[in-house]
């Protein structure tokens, strides 16, 4: 459940276009849940990708990206229900209350 | 982007305060021209939140530098101005004072506002104005290539220093805001980095507080940010952010510098500028303009460009003077521009005089429809200038054979003579003076006489005036009996 909480906590994303790939978001991601691309973008650079997991929409990369859209932050909305139905697969007692805790 | 992104709402995402795109020239219309990992891209972000933040967007002026961030234009959607090398806080000062219920922010770099513009950030800050002033500090010029600037590090290698900076030859790096913070007026100057993420973030929160003071009213805020320059630096973006805070802080300490946000009472703005028809009252203008009215067909074509030279005592300004004033009283546009320079301590001085019918496009006259020669040099340092079909009034007996032209009209004669004559060589002006307007016939003798009764005070010398005017008047019209 951990690992799951983790997951619906934050989420981030990386616009290719205006990523140049400088590496301080990987460097400044406490959980390290940020590295670069194999391939370059349209620029030549080789871009931030997310992990896809384990993001806690701390928003301390996008507070360190010099580009001011390459970064969006998302952060999870556990208060709903629904929400947490759907991205918890169902455990919403548990989702619910690891966000009550919050 | 994953499919369950509606379970999620944004956190952080690009401010408003940002242009949606950038409308620079060529494609890279959605990203800024700062190198990857330039401090100045992570600077404009936390300017930009602190404006969403505060709801300030639609008020708020930056003053753009020149420098790396010269465009910072194209990135904030708010009012922009461009300042000139080193003058965004003096630029920063007229926006605010002209607009007092605006958010001016004045953003520098080391190079514009430590070296070229050290007298503006200097005088901005001994005025508590109140503006903010973001000061990017990345200790080296980067625009042109890395030049050392006064906040180079000891030690620093630069082009201009390669074998690194030394106390001896350059001086010591110029701390900026320690030097600030001795002055009385600022109410709040703080260092911060970008070395990390704790820096990162108490540089948000400095950059927001002092946008904040501004907004209450308190006065002068400035804000240092040490800041990585990958690219002069020779680093990588990482390596950059590292040195940020292991080396630069050693020389250029993190910390509020001053703070008297507490006990600053609100900025008392300065007294605004009187209204323009109390102009002639404080200046002591009299009321009654002695303007003359234009007489009948004084309203041709008027457009004399008269250059005026002579020594300095001969009185060439006062000449150009009660010409314009002339002209000003008959009606016309005039300008009067005198040349100052080195050469007024000795040696020939000279003024320009435009009067025209038509809006004054310069007050330069560089190629003049009548020259005032009242000694040889001047002759011959204007002689070539003058118009073909203009004219040359020279105080000598007869032009110099080597300054002859033959397709401008000429009246040499030794003037001061007939000045002397009337009872003072000093009136030579008024007599040179006086066959200008007989020759160009533009400006009636009752608007002369107003201006020169406005300019010269004393009874004796007006009377002694009036009588080389006349003189000289008489002198022209004697040479044209002549031919
Ligand atoms: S928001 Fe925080 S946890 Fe998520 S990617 Fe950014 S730095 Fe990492
Ligand atoms: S900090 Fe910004 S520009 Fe640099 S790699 Fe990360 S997303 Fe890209
Ligand atoms: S030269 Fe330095 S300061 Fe200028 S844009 Fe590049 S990294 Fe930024």
């Amino acid at each position: 459940m951990n690992a799951q909480e983790k997951l619906d906590r934050g989420l981030l994303r990386v616009d290719e276009a205006e990523c140049k790939g400088c590496g301080l978001c990987i460097e400044a991601c406490p959980p390290k849940v940020i590295g670069l691309s194999e391939g370059l973008n349209h620029y030549g650079y080789r871009t931030a990708v997310y992990a896809g997991r384990g993001c806690t929409g701390c928003g301390i990369c996008f507070l360190a990206c010099p580009e001011p859209g390459a970064l969006t932050v998302y952060r999870a909305v556990l208060k709903r229900p629904v929400a947490v139905d759907r991205t918890l697969g169902g455990q919403s007692a548990g989702g619910g209350m690891a966000c009550a805790s919050n | 982007m994953r499919e369950d992104v509606a379970d999620f709402t944004i956190a952080h995402e690009k401010a408003q305060s940002f242009y949606a795109s950038y409308e620079r020239k060529g494609e890279l219309q959605h990203q800024t021209h700062y190198c990857p990992g330039c401090g100045h891209g992570v600077i404009h972000k936390m300017l930009a939140r602190a404006i969403d933040e505060m709801g300030i967007q639609d008020r708020t002026i930056l003053i753009s530098p020149v420098g790396c961030s010269v465009f910072a234009y194209y990135y904030f959607d708010v009012g922009n101005i461009q300042a000139a090398h080193g003058r965004a806080p003096a630029v920063a000062t007229a926006a605010k004072r002209s607009r007092p219920h605006s958010v001016v922010i004045s953003y520098q770099g080391d190079g514009d506002l430590s070296a070229i513009g050290s007298g503006e950030i200097l005088h901005a800050a001994n005025r508590g104005e109140n503006i903010t002033v973001i000061f990017v500090n990345n200790a080296i010029y980067s625009m042109t290539g890395g030049q050392a600037a006064p906040t180079t590090l000891i030690g620093q290698k630069s082009t201009t220093t390669p074998c690194g900076r030394s106390a001896a030859n350059e001086g010591y790096p110029l701390r900026v805001s320690e030097m600030l913070a001795t002055l009385e007026a600022p109410v709040y100057i703080e260092r911060v980095g970008l070395g990390d993420n704790k820096q990162i973030a108490q540089a948000a929160r400095a950059i927001k507080r002092g946008v904040e003071n501004q907004v209450k009213g308190l006065g002068f805020s400035l804000i240092e940010v040490l800041s990585p320059c990958p690219t002069i630096w020779k680093m990588s973006a990482v390596d950059a952010q590292r040195w940020v805070r292991d080396v630069m802080e050693k020389t250029y300490p993190l910390g509020v510098l001053c703070d008297r946000t507490k006990e600053a009472r609100v900025h008392a703005m300065p007294a605004a500028a009187p209204p323009l028809e109390e102009l002639p009252r404080l200046l002591d203008i009299p009321e009654d303009d002695p303007a003359v009215d234009v007489p009948e067909g004084a309203a041709k074509a008027v457009d004399l460009q008269v250059r005026v030279a002579g020594f300095g005592g001969q009185g060439v300004l006062l000449l150009g003077e009660v010409l314009a004033e002339a002209g000003l009283d008959a009606g016309l546009e005039v300008s009067w521009l005198p040349s100052y320079g080195p050469e007024m301590r000795s040696g020939t001085s000279n003024c320009h005089v435009r009067i025209s019918n038509e809006t004054i496009d310069s007050p330069m006259v560089s190629s003049p429809n009548m020259l005032i020669a009242m000694n040889e040099p001047s002759l011959r340092k204007f002689v070539a200038t003058v118009r073909p079909g203009g004219w040359i009034l020279y105080n000598g007996d007869a032009i110099p054979a080597d300054c002859v032209r033959s397709d401008v009209h000429e009246l040499s004669i030794p003037f001061t003579h007939v000045a002397d004559e009337i009872g003072d060589a000093r009136i030579t002006n008024m007599v040179m003076l006086g066959a200008l307007l007989e020759i160009t016939g533009a400006l009636p003798q009752a608007s002369v006489d107003s201006a020169l009764k406005r300019l010269v005070k004393s009874a004796r010398w007006y009377e002694l005036d009036e009588r080389a005017l006349e003189r000289g008047r008489e002198i022209y019209c004697g040479s044209l009996a002549v031919i």
